[in-house]
């Protein structure tokens, strides 16, 4: 096997493929993230529909698919074949750039999200510097946009989306930086900006950092969590483009494709930013109750988990089979949802299979590949756990709250968040001083 | 349409009450034209002359202008065109009717003065209701009353708009209901039921007609 | 652009400049902007011109009347009960309550009284439309402030008093459900028993709008002190209903002037004290209460007896006018009946509740922001049917 594929998995000691160096494998791993990510951002579109759905005493997508699932497929398809309307009066590049700018801005930031201790492509030792300014980058994604527009009303609801992200950012920086703090409590003193280098501190102090300092961080991460759904746009802080508004949102003249960018770049970067609080309060990677519960059949039975929820996932498909009616129009939506289930229900045997072999040799050959998948394997679907919660809340948020009007938008975010994330700032300055 | 579904009676009230005194518009008992007298129905209830001591300050203020009659319980003023705003300001000032329901007019193209407008008021502290009607000639117009009470704006220019009666001092006093350029007001009764402004229809929407 | 809608705006700006006419057209601080007449929270075809001030609204202006459809003048060619369907269509959100206003001015003209068991029934029916039309009122204007799942809690709700309405007299939403004299339809076999169901049906699904809303920090933000209009301000502009309960003022016409049976039953009136939307909301979310606090007690003794009252089959009012009004679920609603002897109306004018409210718009919006105009028209509680007829 070539040198340039097998060094990598030789050597790997537990780095990421940007640090060993090995370009091939950074490759590989930034194809997996962009094929995950375009997968999470489908899966996102289609649990939104469903549980705002829900949420509102109906069933949401049913027919495209059994219970909806090829909805999202079916929308991208649709857009795809939609006329492509520019306006005349439209900047030409400009308006075609635009959305590229805010995807670029949303994709590039998963370079460092750190998935496991080596599961990030690359782990930049100025990780969350990186992700705060590439993610500000969107901004002027939205601004260009409207602009481009070349008419009112876009262009007023760029502003405002803009300048909503640009306040909310000031908190979440600090909220950021007062979770920086705590990572320099540990031996050395000496903190770290890098991703995998925060989670990696949480688990030497062994403590989230959310129960750190209580309240301090639970207050840093609530900041942190009001301010990461103002920088999305999303509600209760969507004045920006709500459509009983009188200025509509800065993608008005998009349509079709382009428009698609646009809602991709959003969830993309819902999913970002529920990275970074999960990567800097949740404990990233760690599996629940990593010292209280630290016993190795503790160990084994976390290490499930994964198996768990894929069997899980397959038995609600196989519920909806057996609840679907028995009549000829939904025999092929049977068929469909139990081959979805079957899939489903492979995934969580292979996964199963992974965790038991990877259990089973641990003392004797704890370095055995098994052991080191089936911990890869646990790391990210930890990470990935922690970030469906998030993207459920986000649902869950749009779905029961009224929005906020604009200026009671940027009071929130210039007179409550920024005050309060200052001071929690110092306060934990403070505390860690003392402690060590 | 309208003409089949309508079955033969007499004309309009007019005839049953073509006083000397013009400004008496009390409905007198004509139901007696309308029924068989072979029939012995009781006669239908008549307006009767409204006593309260409000009727006697103002009749004693105004005379003959004004007259206070009760119908079916509904007590109402048929005033005459020159006491309208005076009578309308002491109603709000003194006797407290500071809320006015409505503003309406009827037209009896065969009267003399062919437009009733009619006030109708209420008192929130007395609980009662009020009518004050007046007469006007077809082109006069009368003061409006939104200076007394704002609601008349909007109420005001429903009357223009619909029957094109004018009032003198209102703020803004355009069409609500029709478009603009309308001509022509419908609720006259010189204006038919299928009748439309077919020019402003052409001009404004681009087809023939709008029916 | 047409003549029509340039004269508007053109005339339209030189209205809402009330201190200098002669202003040129735009300041460089000024905005006209022009909402409607197709916009998702206008609830119908209105179009308001809004002059702005940056975010700050100078002044409005509402151009109505695209829903008119000359109500008025079909009334004077059409018989009394041949033009009883079309009262349904003006408020369609509570059509009940406009039959029940129109029957009983026609049967107080006719100087007939409809017997008790009719105006129980009437009473119950009317009550019940009262709580359909405040869910959708809640449904929608929460929808407005960006609460999207109240909308679909309250139209599943209301699905039962449709129901019932269904059952009753055959059609959901314009009811047609009264007639001169009384009522026609017979309740049906089951109806006590369903109205009572609902009672318990619903009592626990208003505390969930509620609990949804009421104490939400962010309602509270965008209700209060949004859209206030003074006691004073509301009686001097005609406003009725909710709205001006909700400005502290203690009226409803089914205690002030009481008709059909409602001087038999015990409730209460509710009032606010601020005026603004916070107020009207609440005032609105207990008057479903108290609505059902009315159809519990009408519908354990609805009295025995005919429906109908022996008017003669042709309706021929003696010549006379008559103006009767009701509380509607939006304020007051009245009808203003000339009758000439004949049987068609001389003149029948309809005294819109929405109507009068909406020209408070103006009032109740100077000074506030462009997202809080969209608050204010849901809170108003229009229906474009109503106010344009």
């Amino acid at each position: 096997m070539p040198n340039f594929i097998m060094s990598y998995l030789n050597s790997k000691d537990a780095i990421t493929p940007g640090a060993a160096g090995s370009q091939f494998w950074a490759l590989v791993y930034v194809f997996i993230i962009f094929a995950g990510v375009s997968v999470a951002v489908m899966a996102m579109n289609w649990l939104e529909r469903k549980a705002l759905a829900h949420f509102q005493i109906r069933l949401g997508p049913m027919r495209v698919g059994p219970h909806g699932l090829l909805q999202p497929i079916a929308d991208a398809i649709k857009l795809m074949l939609k006329e492509d309307i520019i306006p005349a009066e439209a900047d030409q590049f400009v308006f075609w750039v635009a959305p590229l700018i805010g995807l670029l801005a949303a994709f590039t930031v998963y370079t460092v999200i750190p998935f496991g201790p080596s599961q990030a492509v690359s782990d930049m030792n100025i990780g969350i510097l990186f992700m705060l300014g590439v993610s500000s980058l969107g901004v002027l994604g939205i601004v260009v946009a409207g602009w481009a527009s070349n008419s009112h009303y876009p262009l007023i609801g760029a502003l405002r989306s803009s300048a909503q992200m640009v306040s909310y950012e000031v908190a979440m920086g600090l909220a950021v930086v007062s979770a920086i703090l705590m990572t320099s409590l540990n031996a050395t003193g000496t903190g770290t900006l890098s991703m995998i280098g925060i989670v990696q501190a949480q688990q030497q102090q062994g403590v989230w950092f959310i129960f750190k300092f209580f309240p301090l961080g639970l207050i840093a991460f609530g900041i942190f969590a009001i301010a990461m759904i103002a920088e999305t746009n999303r509600a209760p802080f969507d004045m920006a483009e709500a459509e009983s508004e009188l200025t509509a949102g800065y993608h008005t003249e998009y349509s079709g494709l382009r428009w698609s960018l646009f809602m991709l770049a959003e969830y993309a970067a819902m999913i970002a930013v529920s990275s970074i609080a999960v990567a800097l309060w949740l404990g990233g990677w760690m599996r629940p109750f990593p010292n209280l519960l630290n016993a190795p059949a503790w160990d084994f039975i976390f290490s499930l988990f994964p198996a768990l929820t894929f069997f899980g996932l397959a038995a609600i498909a196989i519920v909806g089979v057996v609840r679907m009616p028995a009549h000829s129009f939904f025999k092929i939506q049977r068929i469909g949802l139990a081959a979805f289930a079957a899939v489903l229900g492979f995934i969580a045997l292979l996964l199963l299979v992974i965790a038991v072999a990877g259990r089973s040799a641990d003392a004797s050959v704890a370095a055995s590949p098994a052991a080191k998948f089936s911990e890869g394997i646990d790391y990210v679907y930890w990470f990935v756990f922690k970030v469906a919660v998030f993207m459920y809340l986000f649902i869950w948020y749009r779905a029961t709250w009224p929005r906020y009007r604009f200026d009671q938008l940027m009071k929130i975010g210039w007179k409550v968040m920024l005050p309060i994330s200052l001071v929690v700032l110092i306060a934990t300055a403070i505390v860690g001083v003392l402690v060590s | 349409m309208a003409e089949e579904a309508k079955p033969p009676v007499p004309p309009p009230p007019p005839e049953g009450e073509k006083k000397p005194a013009a400004e008496e518009r009390a409905a007198p008992a004509s139901a007696e034209p309308a029924k068989p007298a072979a029939a012995a129905k009781p006669a239908g209830p008549v307006p009767v002359p409204w006593t309260s001591p409000l009727v006697e300050k103002y009749r004693g203020q105004y005379g003959s202008g004004l007259d206070a009659q009760t119908y079916l319980g509904q007590n109402y003023f048929a005033v005459d065109r020159s006491l309208i705003p005076d009578i309308l300001r002491l109603l709000r000032d003194e006797e407290q009717f500071d809320y006015c329901v409505d503003i309406t007019a009827v037209h009896y193209p065969q009267r003399e003065k062919q437009f009733d407008v009619v006030w109708i008021l209420y008192s929130f502290p007395r609980n009662e209701r009020v009518r004050v009607k007046t007469q006007i000639a077809d082109g006069a117009s009368i003061p409006s009353s939104v200076s007394i009470w704002a609601t008349a704006n909007w109420l005001e220019r429903e009357v223009y708009d619909m029957f094109g009666i004018q009032f003198d001092g209102h703020p803004d006093l355009k069409r609500i209901l029709l478009p603009d350029g309308w001509k022509g007001h419908p609720l006259r009764k010189d204006y038919g039921i299928l009748q439309q402004d077919n020019e402003w229809v052409q001009i404004n929407l681009g087809i023939e007609s709008g029916q | 652009m047409n003549d029509s809608t340039h004269d508007a705006s053109s005339r339209a700006l030189s209205n809402l400049d009330l201190e200098t006419p002669e202003k040129p057209y735009l300041d460089s601080n000024e905005l006209i902007i022009n909402m409607g007449p197709q916009h998702p929270a206008t609830h119908g075809v209105l179009r308001v011109i809004l002059k702005l001030d940056g975010e700050k609204v100078l002044g409005t202006e509402c151009v109505i009347g695209y829903l008119h459809r000359g109500v008025e003048k079909i009334a004077e060619n059409r018989t009394y009960t041949m033009f009883n369907p079309y009262v349904d269509r003006m408020d369609y959100v509570a059509a009940v309550s406009n039959g029940l206003g129109y029957c009983e001015a026609v049967e107080k003209l006719m100087n007939v009284e409809a017997p008790a068991r009719a105006k129980y029934i009437r009473v119950i029916l009317t009550e019940l439309n009262r709580i359909a039309s405040h869910q959708l009122w809640l449904g929608t204007h929460a929808l407005d402030i960006g609460a999207m799942t109240p909308l679909f809690y309250t139209f599943r709700d209301r699905e039962e008093i449709l129901k019932i309405f269904e059952k009753y007299c055959g059609a959901r939403l314009t009811t047609h459900a009264f007639r001169i004299g009384g009522c026609q339809y017979e309740t049906y076999a089951g109806f006590e028993k369903e109205v009572k169901n609902f009672l318990t049906f619903v009592a626990p699904k208003i505390d969930e709008y509620e609990e949804l809303l009421t104490t939400n920090r962010i309602w509270i933000a965008r209700t209060k002190n949004v859209g206030v209009i003074s006691a004073a301000d509301a009686i001097a502009l005609g406003v009725t209903g909710p709205v001006l309960r909700a400005s502290g003022v203690k009226w409803d016409l089914r205690k002030a002037q009481p008709y059909a049976a409602y001087s038999e039953f015990d409730f209460d009136i509710p009032t606010g004290t601020n005026g603004d939307t916070y107020d009207r909301y609440l005032v609105r979310m207990a008057e479903m209460r108290q609505s059902l606090r009315i159809i519990e007690q009408a519908v354990n003794r609805i009295p025995e007896g005919p429906i109908m009252a022996k008017v003669p089959k042709i309706i021929k009012p003696p010549v006379g006018e008559i103006y009767h009004s009701i509380e509607a679920p939006k304020g007051e609603l009245g009808y203003f009946i000339v009758s000439d002897g004949s049987t068609q109306p001389y003149r029948l004018r309809v005294r819109p509740p929405s109507f009068v409210n909406l020209q408070a718009l103006d009032t109740m919006v100077r000074g506030l922001l462009v997202a809080d105009v969209v608050a204010v028209i849901g809170t108003i509680d229009i229906v474009l049917g109503e106010v344009d007829r």
